[in-house]
């Protein structure tokens, strides 16, 4: 006992600054670096929502406006001109856009965090203990994962209605087996490291070591996956909006600006396509991101 | 083999038969709320009951899922109240205009996506590997309902060449099918084209393609018959489980070029609280999941010898 207890059993905290530093590499690859920066101008755009909207995204000021139009009520924005125009309820679009960021990247990771914990437990357990329960666990997946996702969200938003909590609540129960499935794979793999059976001879409890020995073994596809599927939940919430079915309005979110503005997309394409740009470069950072980390976990 | 399609094919209508009845729970389970939906908001209390006593929504709930679960499997599907007709009367149809769109989408989604992941692929780190990912995680990253407006923008705003809508209330019409079938096939084509390139990059590491480089075959010939067999496995199952995926997309598609499809349908069955169209079409989109899940299995089984031998 003496021998082994000499080694001393990794903690929590070592666990997630491993985790963090993955991130720190990616200023090795060029790919992962542009991503890295649109999702940071998003990120900070968001955190200064307040300071970087020209107007107040609620407000309907002048319809119709082409970008470039001056603002014709006095102090209603800091600009002097709509700099990407108004909708067709005179709503100025910057402000909306950056709004929405902050709208989308509150909730996504949310979703995409709440995911990931249902994932990796249920993932760990299934792997770990194996027998009824992975069986059980497997098979409820396969149940969940037998819908194509987007119906599945439309059933569940369309029966519990429209809100940013039953947003989280249907992502959370259409990934979360899809992280299941990958973290059930590399336990099943990892569980017979020697490393396993040295923390069960020392008689650490089952999660503990699940959590502290498994688990930041499996960070390396686990972190790409994670980006990549923020990636996916930003889409979600943003099909859902453009759908009719996603956060109540008037509070901007990209993808309901989309179908707001569509049908006016002949006379005022400014409307549509900014909104267009502001998702898909969001995506594009984690698409992105999720290579360079995958370009470097090949590496080495 | 045969046992081991058997068991697939066993599996698959268990999970169909455990679908049903989540989906008959969730939409059901409340008979009051069935009612609302069917009868609307300002029906009166005395209504509601006798239009429930009258279709048998007081009778135990395994009565009901049992008589609903029949008439299913023998095809009588209920009547949509949206529609006002038999459901059998129009989702088949609905069915196969979205078969049509996947179709195309596929008939250039694949093709697409093989040839530039092996292009990309069999030579890993080339500059034309670089330029082909970065294209297809651009394109992958631009998600349907942002791509389709944007296309609509150029080529029916700005160039005029196409039709903004694809109802084909005129008949079928080629023209209408261009954009949507171009929204999709930029979505999706990115995807395999990457998982291709991994196939194809892990193949071409292997020694008995080494072998055929050294031993001085033409690299032409050292590509097409020894490496493409093996690495087109893997994108067989990738392709196949690109079909629930496909439906997903139609959805968003169909909704915005106004296409009679099967999506359209099932948002429209989802928004308008039409329990009954809800549930068949569900179950049609479930069917096709699983079906093909079965038959990717089945055929990645087939072509790997690897497996199919332990």
């Amino acid at each position: 006992m003496a021998t082994i207890a000499t080694v001393p059993a990794p903690g929590y905290g070592a666990a997630l600054m491993n985790a963090l530093r993955s991130f720190a590499l990616l200023r090795e690859s060029i790919v992962g670096m542009a991503g890295t920066a649109l999702v940071l101008f998003w990120a900070i755009l968001a955190l200064g929502a307040p300071l970087f909207a020209p107007c107040d995204p609620n407000a309907t000021l002048l319809a119709f406006a082409k970008p470039g139009t001056p603002i014709p009520i006095a102090d209603a924005c800091w600009s002097d001109t709509f700099i990407l125009g108004t909708d067709n309820i005179g709503r100025d679009i910057l402000s909306r856009i950056v709004w929405g960021a902050r709208t989308v990247l509150t909730w996504a990771p949310i979703a995409a965090i709440c995911a990931y914990a249902v994932g990796i437990v249920l993932g760990l357990a299934a792997g770990y203990y194996r027998g009824w329960i992975d069986d059980v666990l497997s098979g409820v997946s396969n149940i969940i994962l037998a819908f194509p996702v987007l119906v599945l969200y439309i059933l569940i938003i369309a029966t519990f209605g429209a809100s940013p909590l039953n947003i989280v609540f249907a992502v959370t129960f259409a990934t979360g087996p899809l992280v299941m499935r990958i973290v059930r794979g590399l336990v099943l793999d990892l569980r017979n490291r020697e490393y396993v059976a040295a923390a069960e001879t020392r008689g650490e409890t089952a999660w503990r070591i699940m959590l502290v020995e498994i688990l930041p073994n499996a960070r390396g596809p686990l972190i790409v996956d994670g980006c990549l599927r923020l990636g996916y939940v930003i889409i979600t919430i943003g099909v859902l909006g453009f759908l009719g079915l996603g956060l109540p309005p008037p509070d901007p979110d990209w993808g309901g600006m989309i179908n707001e503005t569509r049908q006016m997309a002949l006379a005022f394409p400014h409307m549509t396509v900014f909104p267009c740009i502001a998702i898909s470069s969001l995506i594009l950072g984690f698409n992105l991101m999720a290579d360079g980390l995958r370009e470097i976990s090949l590496r080495d | 083999m045969l046992i081991f399609i058997l068991k697939r094919i066993g599996q698959m209508l268990l999970i169909m038969l455990i679908v049903s009845v989540m989906l008959f729970l969730l939409l059901e389970i409340n008979v009051e709320s069935v009612a609302v939906k069917v009868l609307g908001q300002y029906s009166t209390q005395e209504q509601r009951e006798l239009w429930l006593q009258r279709n048998g929504y007081y009778d135990p709930i395994y009565e009901r899922y049992g008589r609903w679960l029949w008439g299913f499997v023998t095809g009588d599907l209920g009547e949509s109240v949206r529609f006002k007709k038999p459901i059998n009367d129009f989702m088949w149809d609905r069915l196969w205009n979205t078969a049509v769109l996947g179709f195309w989408a596929m008939a250039f989604i694949i093709p697409l996506a093989l040839v530039l992941g092996i292009l990309s692929g069999m030579r890993e780190g080339s500059w034309l590997d670089r330029t082909i990912s970065v294209t297809s995680i651009i394109t992958t990253s631009i998600p349907e309902f942002a791509s389709a407006p944007l296309l609509a923008a150029i080529f029916v705003f700005g160039l005029g060449w196409l039709p903004g809508t694809s109802s084909m209330i005129g008949g079928f019409d080629w023209k209408q099918l261009v954009l949507p079938v171009a929204v999709l096939v930029i979505y999706d084509f990115g995807y395999v084209a990457r998982m291709t390139r991994a196939s194809m990059a892990e193949v071409m590491t292997t020694h008995y393609i080494r072998t055929a480089v050294l031993k001085g075959l033409p690299y032409r010939s050292v590509i097409l018959k020894h490496a493409l067999r093996n690495a087109l496995i893997a994108p067989f199952t990738v392709i196949m489980l690109q079909i629930p995926w496909l439906l997903s997309g139609v959805i968003v598609v169909e909704f915005f070029f106004a296409y009679k499809g099967f999506g359209a349908l099932l948002l429209e069955a989802s928004l308008n609280q039409d329990i009954l169209l809800i549930e068949a079409a569900s179950m049609v989109a479930v069917f096709v999941v699983v079906a093909t899940q079965t038959l990717s299995d089945i055929g990645y089984t087939y072509l790997n010898p690897r497996i199919r031998f332990t």
